[in-house]
């Protein structure tokens, strides 16, 4: 079966992110850039169904500027057979997102969508159910094991609480969570092979989605910071503070 | 204009996550109803009738609604949505899962996670791991929004209101249920209690978090963990707590053997008061405690509990 796999290209998970001066956004000028970490577990978990031969092809999307292309060459070089670029210079929301997606899906009829369960700029934890509604199919988000046999997928879901399993009818959307795999080092030869792997360019405004923003980005501002704390003595000095001077226990 | 909030409740019991929602609810400045979808859930409907500021309650009350799978959900709320213009449910991964397919399915935005209410259409929500704060207007007609319930308040009661049971079920067919696995425990659930004591790879392994107990049972607190605690097989996922797992707000949060990542941060940092217990006096979690001590935590941990 084929796999769709849709990635982000995102600010690098280490870097703090800084909000402009002017408080309009955060500034991602000369900011290191790379694949959003739940998206490379995506991409890991269809490339180890590739290799279990439950799938049979694996292709990764992204939507974005130009140089999310990187991002997918990435994607190419840990395993995925071809790339589409949706191109577009506009910042869009997860409903944009999931609508556009849709029409690859109707395009590719993939027969498993495998997609992060958020990205770590945004914060949403949206765009695979909302591609799971518009494209009337079952979803298993926050996954932390993925079993496909007998037509459905069985999915195992970290929720409040422990761990639930749901069955899927397939075709199916999936969002990883953090423990659903540890993801592959590309290695160099894959990487030079990457660069020969197909990628198809696609503009936004040619998949006949209305792009028109649904959310208007009033300020974005630091959080309150906190004040700096003292450091204790011993454990005595602690509980004593504890108690008289922050009494919170 | 009024406003319909999805309660959050185990089917055994309801939720603090629920009072906190419709908390937040409340101040959008519409009428509340409020839906409990569900089985078996007889005592609680009565409950939620007695927060202060519920107008009406909905009970959907059928063995479909059982596991809250989000196919049945999404399709339950929207065949009731004409009445409202605001759909609210907690942060929670039930509200998570649901709720951005019942957004897709009416064609508006979502907004995710907020921490403040300005006005009926606008909203405060932390992005990049907590690091900066949107304020983001909703320009839909209908807003869907998830609630990060460590925000908000707990609400007070009322004299009870009235119940209408929903008799329409809508099973999609499109997902089962297979099982659940639920880690046990006697503590107060995490994002509810008012003291938190957390372990990081600090702790070495799975065994010295036996170490928090005595502590967290002389302080009432919930037992928490790093991603890194995890990661390496010390403790169940569901005791995450971060970006990515729980989000806390309690009174106290004492981070013993936590070096403080980006990641960690953004699910505790505002507690009201931060301990810090670490070896490394470098460790970026001192820069958010407000008392720290650079420590040995296996010689600390025994003092602090006979201490307490």
């Amino acid at each position: 079966m084929k796999v769709l796999v849709p990635i982000k290209r995102v600010i690098d998970y280490n870097v703090k992110a800084r909000v402009k001066s002017d408080n309009s956004d955060v500034d991602l000028n000369n900011v290191k850039m790379a694949m959003n970490p739940f998206c490379e577990i995506a991409i890991e978990e269809a490339i180890r169904l590739k290799e279990a031969g439950t799938a049979t092809e694996v292709v990764a999307v992204t939507i974005g500027p130009k140089a999310s292309q990187e991002q997918l060459r990435t994607a190419l070089a840990l395993g995925a057979d071809k790339a589409i670029h949706i191109e577009t210079d506009e910042k869009l929301e997860s409903l944009h997102i999931a609508k556009l997606l849709a029409k690859i899906v109707e395009q590719e009829t993939p027969e498993l969508v495998i997609l992060g369960k958020q990205s770590i700029d945004s914060d949403n934890n949206q765009t695979g159910q909302m591609l799971a509604a518009l494209t009337n199919r079952g979803q298993g988000t926050f996954a932390s094991k993925v079993v496909i046999e007998n037509g459905k997928v069985n999915v195992t879901r970290e929720v409040d609480g422990g761990l639930q399993t749901v069955a899927l009818n397939l075709p199916a959307v999936v969002t990883t969570d953090l423990r659903l795999n540890e993801p592959r080092y590309a290695s160099l030869p894959n990487i030079m092979k990457a660069k020969r792997k197909p990628l198809e360019v696609i503009a936004a405004d040619s998949l006949g989605v209305d792009l028109t923003p649904r959310m208007q980005l009033i300020s974005v501002e630091e959080p309150a910071k906190r004040t700096a704390g003292i450091i204790v003595e011993d454990v005595a000095q602690l509980v004593e503070k504890l108690k008289t001077e922050a009494k919170v226990i | 204009m009024k406003t319909l909030v999805i309660a959050e409740h185990d089917n055994g019991a309801l939720k603090p996550e629920t009072s906190k929602t419709i908390n937040a609810a409340v101040k959008m400045g519409f009428p509340i109803d409020v839906l409990i979808a569900g089985n078996n859930l007889s005592a609680m409907s009565s409950q939620v009738a007695s927060i202060d500021g519920v107008a009406n309650v909905l009970v959907a009350d059928n063995s479909v609604y059982e596991h809250q799978l989000a196919e049945s959900m999404s399709d339950l709320v929207l065949s009731i949505s004409d009445n409202y213009s605001h759909i609210v449910a907690s942060a929670t991964t039930t509200g998570k899962n649901f709720v951005p397919r019942v957004a897709a399915l009416l064609d508006v935005a979502q907004i995710s996670e907020i921490i403040a209410v300005v006005d009926a259409d606008t909203f405060k929500r932390p992005i990049y791991a907590g690091n900066a704060i949107a304020t983001v207007k909703s320009l839909d007609s209908k807003k869907v929004i998830t609630v990060r319930a460590s925000s908000f308040d707990l609400q007070g009661e009322q004299s009870a209101v009235a119940i209408t049971s929903i008799d329409t079920v809508s099973d999609s067919q499109l997902s089962s249920f297979v099982s659940v696995e639920q880690t046990e425990s006697e503590r107060p659930e995490l994002t509810a209690a008012s003291v938190v004591i957390s372990g990081g790879r600090g702790m070495q392994n799975g065994e010295n978090f036996a170490l928090l107990n005595g502590i967290a049972d002389k302080l009432g607190a919930a037992i928490g963990a790093s991603r890194a605690a995890v990661d390496a097989g010390f403790v169940p996922n569901d005791m995450q707590v971060g970006q990515t797992g729980k989000i806390v707000a309690p009174n106290l949060y004492i981070a013993v053997g936590i070096s403080g990542a980006i990641q960690h941060l953004a699910g505790m940092k505002d507690s009201k008061v931060i301990v810090a217990i670490n070896k490394d006096p470098d460790a970026p979690i001192f820069q958010v405690a407000d008392y720290g001590l650079v420590a040995d935590l296996f010689e600390v941990l025994p003092q602090l509990e006979s201490a307490l």
